[in-house]
């Protein structure tokens, strides 16, 4: 068990011809994700470099091979337009890796997804992926493989562990806004023996699919999920308003970390929802109103691992 | 993206929101008969404003009211030859190229009104007040029921009776209301046609009763617009509007290279992959009691030749005392960061102390690489995490 994807979902590239959707498609399929196909307009019936088919549409990819989740590298201009057809196509869960897609192409798409397909769990856009890890078969670091995880996304595999490779025999859900965060918060994890059952970068734009609430819910309900590691950052209230939610709804312990407490006002640190407008919005902010629901916030981004450790009870060899 | 407010009037005025008329001038010779041509048009009264993005310009005497062509040209002679320096520039000031000089009309009543999105409720929402021509963040604390915020269907756009109702509610008379709800439907559209941030008038007025215009008119005398940077490929007419002289150079230079560059005040710089590892980075210099020089992601897919670009900035920054490069590869493979590091030093040398932490894609390759170079960048400290690379570079600048 783990939340939104496992090692049988079957995955579709949408965007599989570029250069992106290629080199990705392949670090998935070495990881051992079930890549089925791919999708580029104009290029159905051909074969990607791994042999994998291409679809002109996701409906045909979809009719053809099964697939329930799809990975979008589809550039900015055309990838909302992809984000609708794969949920058209019934596709369950769509991870739009794709950065720089203007603001009002996401409000409204985000309002066609709510109203026409709410079934559908958008991820992203402006993610890294989510990733439910895999057993290591044979290897060591980034050599090492995996078997019956699920990698959807450009996010290193090898660093992420499974529950079953680890000391502790524990795994946690990392849900965060920023990319490499999350590694770093895999990283200390498994480094401490810890394992992850899912991890879900749910991206730096302002309007988005899947939110900080959306995974803590799911994170509560896997019963393969013994704690949360919450990434966020400046700009916006989600976090806050997600602190009140897991105090009300959360059994399972918290933590989290809230980048960018040095970040001028007014001035975007490089995503496009991480900007300071008003007396809200601040990392200072955020995290007064996470530690006064009750989570335990770390204030360096490399205690991660070792707060989340002594949340879990793991003794003093581990943190 | 922000531009000018006369390009923010030319954009209001293009979507049928009534300005009054002005012109731009570039000389005090052109202000001065911009001016004239106000008065000679039978305009008591004149107003010259420098523009420049930065706010503040009231306070420090870049926005003057004249009333003859004489006042006109000290006016305009003072914006043109001195800097100015508000809270929002810094010491140094801005230089003052352009001036806006238009018809200064009577006001009965100021309102506020603008468009922005709405992250939490994932939409656009119109703000109005009727307590305009102030800091309206001021009001939002002393009055927050003075401001009306509603939600637009993504889909619907803004209807013209809730655009009237609006007007209803800001207290509009007579005349004015429906001239107030075609401003706002036409906001809206702007909003929504040219991809902006932030579309704002304050103030909205009404001037007085006249002959032609018995109820007054409502009328934009001041606007601010940003644009989403992200939509620019498809704006051409607003990314022409671009004014590279308003931003800082060191942050254009790094944009044309596709890194992200931000310089702050502190005197440790920082190369980093992902924003929010590249805040982290700011936030855990900081906990060992140093301070960031600048915040810089240059993302996932840079290329040798950007991240050699990233070192020439951030080492041309006279403030850096140390650079901590900070990278956990996804897609960025490390042995790319380790090779620009060799060639920066090779090229610019490293005269401050450099702190590298390397993690994820290559590290081994990586690893190897700096290894080999170590003796010719004798400056370089290899750190085996974030805590000790924070606490190294902190170290080193002290």
């Amino acid at each position: 068990m783990a939340i939104l994807i496992d090692g049988s979902t079957k995955v579709l590239c949408q965007g599989i011809t570029g250069a992106a959707g290629a080199f990705h498609t392949k670090g998935c399929l070495d990881y051992g994700t079930n890549m089925v196909g791919g999708v580029t307009p104009g290029k159905g019936g051909q074969q990607d470099a791994n042999g994998l088919p291409i679809f002109d549409t996701v409906t045909d990819a979809v009719e053809a091979t099964g697939a329930t989740a799809s990975m979008l590298f589809v550039p900015p201009p055309f990838a909302a337009d992809g984000i609708l057809e794969a949920a058209t196509a019934g596709v369950e869960v769509i991870c739009a890796i794709t950065e720089g897609i203007p603001v009002a192409d996401m409000v409204r798409t985000r309002e066609i997804l709510d109203r026409d397909h709410p079934g559908v769990v958008l991820i992203g856009p402006n993610c890294p992926g989510v990733i439910t890890p895999g057993k290591r078969v044979a290897g060591e670091g980034p050599d090492a493989s995996f078997e019956g995880g699920c990698k959807i996304g450009i996010m290193p595999g090898y660093i992420h562990t499974h529950r079953t490779d680890t000391a502790s025999g524990k795994a946690v859900g990392i849900v965060s806004r920023s990319g490499t965060l999350t590694y770093e918060a895999v990283w200390q994890c498994s480094d401490r023996g810890i394992g992850q059952s899912t991890c879900v970068g749910i991206g730096g734009d302002p309007v988005k699919g899947m939110n900080f609430i959306d995974c803590l819910e799911r994170f509560e309900a896997d019963p393969e999920t013994d704690g949360v590691v919450m990434i966020g950052e400046i700009g916006g209230t989600d976090e806050v308003d997600a602190g009140r939610w897991a105090a009300q709804h959360m059994t399972k312990p918290v933590v989290g970390f809230i980048a960018g407490r040095t970040a001028p006002k007014g001035k975007r640190m490089g995503h496009a929802g991480a900007i300071i407008g008003g007396a809200d919005d601040t990392a200072d902010a955020k995290i007064s109103a996470l530690r006064e629901a009750g989570l335990e916030v770390s204030d360096s981004p490399a205690g991660l691992g070792h707060a989340m450790a002594i949340a879990l009870g793991l003794g003093a060899e581990a943190t | 993206m922000k531009v000018h407010e006369h390009q923010a009037r030319d954009i209001l005025s293009e979507a049928g929101v009534p300005v009054p008329e002005g012109a731009v001038a570039t000389t005090v010779e052109e202000a001065v008969s911009a001016a004239q041509a106000v008065f000679a048009a039978g305009g008591p009264l004149v107003v010259i404003k420098a523009q420049v993005h930065a706010g503040g310009r009231g306070k420090a005497g870049f926005v003057k009211l004249v009333k003859t062509t004489d006042e006109a040209q000290e006016a305009a002679n003072f914006m043109l030859s001195n800097r100015m320096v508000s809270p929002q520039t810094g010491a140094e000031g801005l230089e003052v190229k352009k001036l806006l000089v238009a018809e200064a009309v009577d006001i009965v009543k100021e309102y506020y009104l603008a468009v922005t999105h709405d992250r939490a409720r994932r939409c656009e929402v119109l703000i109005a007040s009727a307590e305009g021509g102030v800091e309206i963040e001021q009001v939002a604390e002393d009055n927050p029921d003075a401001i009306l915020k509603h939600p637009i269907d993504p889909l619907r756009g803004l209807e013209g009776h809730e655009a009237r109702t609006l007007a209803f509610k800001l207290g509009f008379q007579g005349k004015q209301v429906n001239q107030a709800a075609a401003i706002m439907s036409r906001l809206v559209k702007c909003f929504r046609e040219r991809d902006c941030s932030l579309a704002e008038i304050n103030p909205l007025v009404v001037t007085p009763s006249c002959e032609n215009h018995p109820d007054g008119q409502v009328l934009a005398i001041d606007a601010k617009f940003n644009f989403d940077d992200n939509a620019l490929f498809r704006q051409k007419a607003i990314a022409a509007m671009f004014d590279p002289t308003e931003e800082d150079p060191a942050e254009i230079r790094a944009s044309e290279f596709g890194l992200s560059y931000v310089s702050l005040d502190g005197n440790i710089g920082c190369l980093v992959n992902g924003a929010g590892l590249a805040m982290g980075t700011m936030d855990i210099i900081a906990l060992h009691g140093g301070m960031p020089a600048n915040f810089l992601d240059v993302g996932g897919s840079a290329t040798e030749e950007a991240v050699a670009e990233a070192f020439r900035i951030i080492l041309s920054d006279n403030k850096v005392q140390g650079v901590l490069v900070n990278i956990f590869g996804g897609i960025m493979q490390c042995d790319k960061i380790a090779r620009a590091i060799v060639a920066a030093a090779g090229e610019v040398g490293f005269g401050v102390p450099l702190v590298v932490r390397l993690e994820g894609t290559n590290v081994g390759a990586a690893r190897e690489v700096l290894e080999a170079a170590k003796a010719d960048i004798p400056n370089m400290q290899v750190a085996t995490d974030l805590e000790d690379a924070a606490a190294k570079v902190c170290a080193a600048v002290a």
